[in-house]
C-alpha cells in the first residue's frame, strides 16, 4: 500500500511523516505537492505538521483552500483514510472534515514535551492495533493546540466514540476541552490529533508508540475496510 | 561618475562609522572622493562587523588544520567530515545589539541569519543551539529581554522546521544593558556537494532570490553592531531587521533543490551589509568583477535610493551565479517555491563592483579595495590596574542552605521553561534532548551520530581571560566526553567590549591566546566563528564572553550516557584531575564575593587524558550515567543527576565546602553504573556512594528529591 504525505510550503514534519510511513511493513510513501490535484493513486493520506503557508492568518486557514485539499476532501468523502497531525489537524478542522477548532494554548506559548495519551476508542483504523485504555508516549509541539467545540458537540463526539485519544490525567499540555488530543469524523476514516506520532517511531529517538497509528492505517487499507 | 551630483563630506563618512584616516584611504583607493553609494558600501564593508579590523590579526593565530576538516574559516560556515561521504557544517554567530534594541526580532533574525550561512554552502540545516546572557532576572528589563528573545528564537526555529536541541543561559549584572544572543546552527550535506561562494564565469548572470528588498536593517552592521549601545537605542529600531521564517523555509528548500540539480556556479546568503557584502565577497573569492543593476531589484518600497538597495539588510534573500544556459531553469525552481528570482547583474572580468541604476553608473569600486584593503589595527592591550567589574550582589544569607540556594539560583535552575518553547525533535534525529545529557546527540544518515555542545562562562573569563577561555573549551569538550563524543571541530563567538580600550584589548588578546592553546592541546581545529565587539553601554563592558561550540563524533548513539542516575544500587563515582576551588565559583557569586584576580592554572594535557578515559568508558557501555561537574561543584552535579533520573543517592565526601561546591570546569565527572563495570572501565574514578532512595544524602546532610525539585524550578515563575 502507498501513503501520500501532503507538502505545503511551510510544512515542517513532512519528511518525518514520510519516513514514519515507510517504517510500516510493505508500505511505500510519496510526497503530494500542495499545488497538485493529483493524489497519485495513494491509499492513505497524511497531512503533516508545520506552518502551512506561514500560518500568519489562522493556523490551517489558507491550506484548507489549496488545490491538493480539494482532492483530499473528495478522497475522504469516498472513505479513504486521512490522518492530520498538528497543523494537519488544524487544516482538517478548517476544511470542515473534523468537528471543533484548535485555539491558542492556555499558556500562550509554544510547548514541546513528551506526553502520555490514553486510547479512548479502538474502533477506528488508526487505533485498530490498540486496546481502549492503552497508554501511548508521544510528543506534542505547538502553540495552537487547545481543542475546543461547543459542549453539546463535545457530548455528541464522546457519545459517538469519536474522541480517539485523550491526554493522560494531569498531562493536558494546552487546556484542550475534556483532555481531548485526537478526534475522528463520523465515518471513522478521518482523524486529527495534536501530538506527533511520526516523532514516536524509533526507540533511539524516544518511543515507538506512534508507529501503531500508521500501522493501523495500513491494516485498514489492506483489509479494504472503509476504503 | 560626473553625473552623480552629491559627493558626501568627510563628516558624513564619520557619521557612518568610518574614521577620518579610513575616509582618506578610501579616497586614495578610488583616486577620488566616494559618492553616496560608494560611501555607504565602504562604511559597511570596512565596519568592524564585516572587516574584523580589530580582531583579524588575533584570529590568524588560531589552529585551523585538522584531518577531518572539510571547510575552514573564510567560508560561510566551517565543516567537518563525519564519514560515509557526509559532512557536518556548523557556525555560531551573535545578534547581540539588535536583540538589545528589539529582542524578539533580534533573536529571531539571528537564527535566520545563521541558518542561511549553513544552507549557503549546500548543507541542510539540522539543528540550532543558542547561548544567551542577560542581567539578573531581578531586573524587569532582563526578564523582558529573556522572555522575548526566547520567544523569538522559538518563533523562527520552530516555524522553519529546524530543531533547537541545546543551549545555555547565564544571568550576570554586566549583561544588563547589553544582552548576548548567540546562535549556532548545524547542517548536513554530502562532502562532494558542498559549494563555495566564489563567483565565476564572465558573462554569467547574477540572480537574487527570496524576499523583496526594503528599508529594514539599513546600516545594521555599522550603526548597530560596531558601536557601543547608548540611551538613544530606541531610535535604532529601524536598523533591526524583521524575520519571516516562512520565507526562509521556502528559501532553504529552493536553495537545496537548485544545488541538488547542479544548476548553480556559486551561492551566497545576504547577511550583514546585504547585497554589498554578498556580491563583493563573491567577486573577491572568484577574482572577478560584478555588475549590479539596482533598478532590477524587487523592492518593497518604490522610492528607495540606490545606496539603500545596496545596503538593505532585508532578511531571507540569497544571491547565486549560474551559467547563461541554466538561468531559465534556476528561475523556474524559484517560481516553484514562490521565492521570486530575478537576474540583477552579471559576472565581469573587470575586478570591479559596478553599480548601475538602469543605464546610469552610480558606483564603481575595485573589489579588492572594498573587501581586502580595510586597514587592520594592532591592539594596544593593557591589563587593568583596578578591577573592571563590581562584586556581584549577595543573594545567599549566612544561614541559607548552599545546595538549595545554588540549584535555585538563576544560573543553575532548570532550563525547562525555556527549552520547552523550542521544537527539539523535528527532523527525527534527536537522540538526547535538552537536560537529558550533557551534550545534545543527533543521529545522521547511515547510522553515524554526533554530539554537540555550546559553552562559555564569562565571569570566569573576566577573572582570568586566558585561563577562563581555556576552561570554556575544556568544559565544552567535557560535555562531549559525557556522551562518548570525540571533538571534531570548534566554532566560537567572541563577545567583548570596545577593543579600542586597552583593558578590553587585553581581555581579547589573552582570551584568543587561551582559545588557541586549548584547541591545540585537544587537537581540535577552529572551523570558523564570529566576533562581536563594542558590547558595552553606560554601565561599562560586558564580561568578556568567548562562546565555544563543539561538534564531536560518537561511535554508538545508543551508548550516549544520560546525566541522570537510573538504577538503584549502582555505584556513584567521581573522576577528576586537579583540585576544585571556591574562587569565582557560583557559591562565591551568591555570597557577593568580588571576582578574584586570576584563576589557578590548568594542566590541559592531564585534562585531555581524563576526557579520553571518560569517553572510552562511555563508549564501552559500562556507565549508566555521566555528568560533568560544572557550576556549583560536586554537590550540584550530584543533585542534577538525582533530579534527572528521579532517584536519590547516598555518598560520602570528605573535605567540606571546597570539595562540595568548589569548581574546576571541565576537570571532573560524576558517573554511575554497576560497580565492577565502572571500576573496570574507569579505574581512575573514586567510588563515593550508591544510587537509591528518595533523597540525596551527602555524609550527615540529606535533601529530599521533592525539596531539590522545588528549588530547581525557580525559573518557572518567570514564564507563568
Amino acid at each position: 500500500m502507498r501513503f501520500g504525505v501532503v507538502r505545503f510550503p511551510g510544512s515542517c514534519d513532512e519528511l518525518d511523516a514520510l519516513s514514519a510511513c515507510e517504517r510500516v511493513d510493505g508500505a511505500q510513501a510519496v510526497l503530494l505537492w500542495h499545488g497538485d490535484r493529483d493524489l497519485a493513486g495513494v491509499d492513505a493520506v497524511v497531512i503533516p505538521g508545520g506552518f502551512s503557508y506561514g500560518d500568519y492568518l489562522r493556523a490551517g486557514a489558507i491550506a484548507r483552500f489549496s488545490p491538493v485539499m480539494e482532492s483530499v476532501i473528495e478522497f475522504a468523502a469516498a472513505g479513504g483514510p486521512v490522518l492530520g497531525i498538528c497543523n494537519g489537524f488544524q487544516v482538517l478542522c478548517e476544511a470542515g472534515l473534523l468537528a471543533g477548532a484548535l485555539l491558542p494554548n492556555v499558556g500562550l506559548r509554544f510547548l514541546c514535551r513528551q506526553v502520555r495519551l490514553e486510547v479512548v476508542s479502538a474502533d477506528v483504523p488508526f487505533t485498530s492495533t490498540c486496546a481502549v485504555g492503552d497508554v501511548l508516549s508521544i510528543p506534542v509541539k505547538h502553540t495552537t493546540g487547545r481543542y475546543w467545540a461547543p459542549d453539546d458537540e463535545l457530548d455528541a463526539l464522546e457519545g459517538a466514540g469519536r474522541v480517539v485519544l485523550r491526554y493522560a490525567h494531569g498531562e493536558n499540555p494546552n487546556g484542550s476541552a475534556r483532555d481531548i488530543a485526537g478526534v475522528c469524523n463520523a465515518a471513522g476514516n478521518v482523524m486529527g490529533l495534536m501530538p506527533h506520532p511520526e516523532h514516536a517511531v524509533d526507540e533511539l529517538t524516544g518511543s515507538t508508540d506512534g508507529l501503531r497509528l500508521f500501522i493501523g492505517m495500513a491494516s485498514a487499507v489492506r483489509a479494504g475496510a472503509g476504503v | 561618475m560626473s553625473d552623480v551630483a552629491t559627493v558626501p563630506t568627510v563628516e558624513q563618512a564619520v557619521a557612518l562609522g568610518l574614521t577620518r584616516d579610513e575616509y582618506a584611504l578610501v579616497c586614495d583607493k578610488l583616486g577620488r572622493e566616494p559618492n553616496e553609494v560608494e560611501l555607504a558600501m565602504f562604511s559597511l564593508l570596512w565596519s568592524e562587523h564585516c572587516a574584523y579590523k580589530h580582531s583579524k590579526k588575533l584570529l590568524r593565530t588560531l589552529p585551523t588544520e585538522g584531518e577531518r576538516l572539510v571547510m575552514g574559516p573564510g567560508e560561510n560556515a566551517g565543516a567537518v567530515d563525519v564519514g560515509g561521504g557526509w559532512a557536518v557544517a556548523f557556525k555560531v554567530e551573535s545578534h547581540n545589539h539588535p536583540s538589545a534594541v528589539e529582542p524578539f526580532q533580534g533573536a529571531a533574525t539571528g537564527v535566520g541569519g545563521i541558518l542561511r550561512d549553513i544552507f549557503a554552502i549546500g548543507a541542510r540545516p539540522i539543528a540550532v543551539l543558542d547561548s544567551l546572557r542577560f542581567g539578573e532576572p531581578t531586573s524587569e528589563r532582563s526578564r523582558y529581554l529573556l522572555d522575548r528573545a526566547v520567544a523569538g528564537i522559538g518563533h523562527y526555529g520552530n516555524s522553519v522546521g529546524v530543531p533547537t536541541i541545546g543551549g545555555e543561559v547565564y544571568f550576570e549584572a554586566p549583561y544588563e544593558q547589553n544582552c548576548l544572543i548567540n546562535a549556532m546552527a548545524l547542517g548536513l550535506g554530502r562532502t562532494s556537494d558542498l559549494v563555495r561562494s566564489a563567483a565565476a564565469g564572465v558573462g554569467n548572470p547574477v540572480i537574487l532570490f527570496g524576499a523583496s528588498t526594503g528599508r529594514d536593517g539599513i546600516g545594521g552592521a555599522s550603526v548597530l553592531a560596531s558601536a557601543e549601545l547608548d540611551d538613544a537605542d530606541d531610535a535604532k529600531r529601524p536598523s533591526v531587521q524583521v524575520g519571516d521564517p516562512f520565507a526562509e523555509s521556502k528559501l532553504i528548500e529552493c536553495s537545496l533543490e537548485l544545488l541538488a540539480a547542479g544548476l548553480l556556479v556559486s551561492l551566497q546568503d545576504l547577511g550583514a551589509a546585504g547585497l554589498t557584502s554578498s556580491a563583493s565577497e563573491m567577486a573577491s573569492a572568484g577574482e572577478v568583477g560584478i555588475d549590479i543593476d539596482v533598478a532590477r531589484v524587487p523592492l518593497r518600497e518604490g522610492d528607495m535610493e540606490p545606496f539603500e538597495i545596496m545596503v538593505s539588510e532585508s532578511q531571507e534573500r540569497m544571491l547565486c551565479v549560474c551559467t547563461v544556459d541554466n538561468a531559465a531553469a534556476v528561475l523556474a525552481v524559484c517560481e516553484k517555491w514562490e521565492v521570486g528570482g530575478t537576474v540583477i547583474g552579471q559576472v565581469t572580468d573587470t575586478r570591479r563592483m559596478r553599480i548601475f541604476n538602469g543605464d546610469q553608473l552610480v558606483g564603481d569600486i575595485p573589489v579588492t579595495a572594498l573587501v581586502d584593503d580595510c586597514p587592520l589595527y594592532d591592539l594596544a592591550p593593557q591589563p587593568p590596574s583596578t578591577p573592571l567589574y563590581a562584586a556581584p550582589v549577595a543573594t545567599l544569607a549566612a544561614g541559607d542552605d548552599p545546595l538549595l540556594g545554588l540549584i535555585g539560583s538563576p544560573n543553575l535552575s532548570s532550563r525547562r521553561p525555556l527549552f520547552e518553547q523550542y521544537d527539539c525533535i523535528v527532523g527525527s534525529r534527536t537522540v538526547r534532548r535538552p537536560q537529558e545529557a550533557d551534550a545534545a546527540v543527533l543521529v545522521l544518515e547511515g547510522g553515524a551520530s554526533i554530539g554537540v555542545s555550546i559553552d562559555g562562562n564569562g565571569r570566569r573569563v573576566a577573572a582570568d581571560p586566558y585561563t577562563g577561555t581555556v576552561e570554556a573549551v575544556l568544559e565544552c569538550a567535557a560535555n562531549l566526553a559525557c556522551v562518548g563524543a570525540q571533538p571534531l571541530g570548534l566554532t566560537n563567538c567572541l563577545n567583548f567590549g570596545n577593543p579600542e580600550k586597552p583593558h578590553i584589548a587585553w581581555q581579547l588578546t589573552e582570551s584568543v591566546r587561551g582559545l588557541g592553546d586549548a584547541c591545540r592541546a585537544l587537537g581540535v581545529p577552529v572551523v570558523g566563528g564570529n566576533v562581536s565587539l563594542y558590547n558595552e553601554g553606560g554601565e561599562g563592558p560586558i564580561y568578556p564572553t568567548p562562546v565555544v561550540g563543539m561538534v564531536g563524533e560518537l561511535l554508538d548513539p545508543r551508548r550516549a550516557a544520560g546525566l541522570g542516575f537510573a538504577r538503584d544500587g549502582d555505584a556513584v563515582a567521581v573522576a577528576r584531575v586537579g583540585e576544585p576551588s571556591l574562587d569565582c565559583s557560583e557559591l562565591a557569586k551568591l555570597r557577593g564575593e568580588p571576582l578574584p584576580d586570576g584563576l589557578a592554572a590548568v594542566d590541559v594535557a592531564a585534562v585531555a587524558a581524563l576526557h579520553d578515559a571518560v569517553r572510552g568508558a562511555v563508549r564501552s557501555g559500562a556507565l549508566v550515567s555521566c555528568h560533568d561537574v560544572a557550576e556549583g561543584g560536586l554537590a550540584v552535579a550530584l543533585a542534577e543527576s538525582c533530579l534527572a533520573g528521579g532517584v536519590g543517592a547516598t555518598v560520602e565526601v570528605s573535605g567540606g565546602e571546597v570539595e562540595l561546591y568548589g569548581e574546576a570546569p571541565g576537570r571532573a565527572f560524576v558517573v554511575s553504573g554497576a560497580r565492577e563495570d565502572l571500576e573496570r572501565a574507569l579505574p581512575s574514578a573514586t567510588v563515593i556512594g550508591t544510587v537509591g532512595g528518595e533523597a540525596l544524602k551527602i555524609g550527615a546532610t540529606s535533601w529530599s528529591l521533592a525539596d531539590l525539585r522545588h528549588a530547581h524550578r525557580a525559573l518557572e515563575s518567570l514564564f507563568p
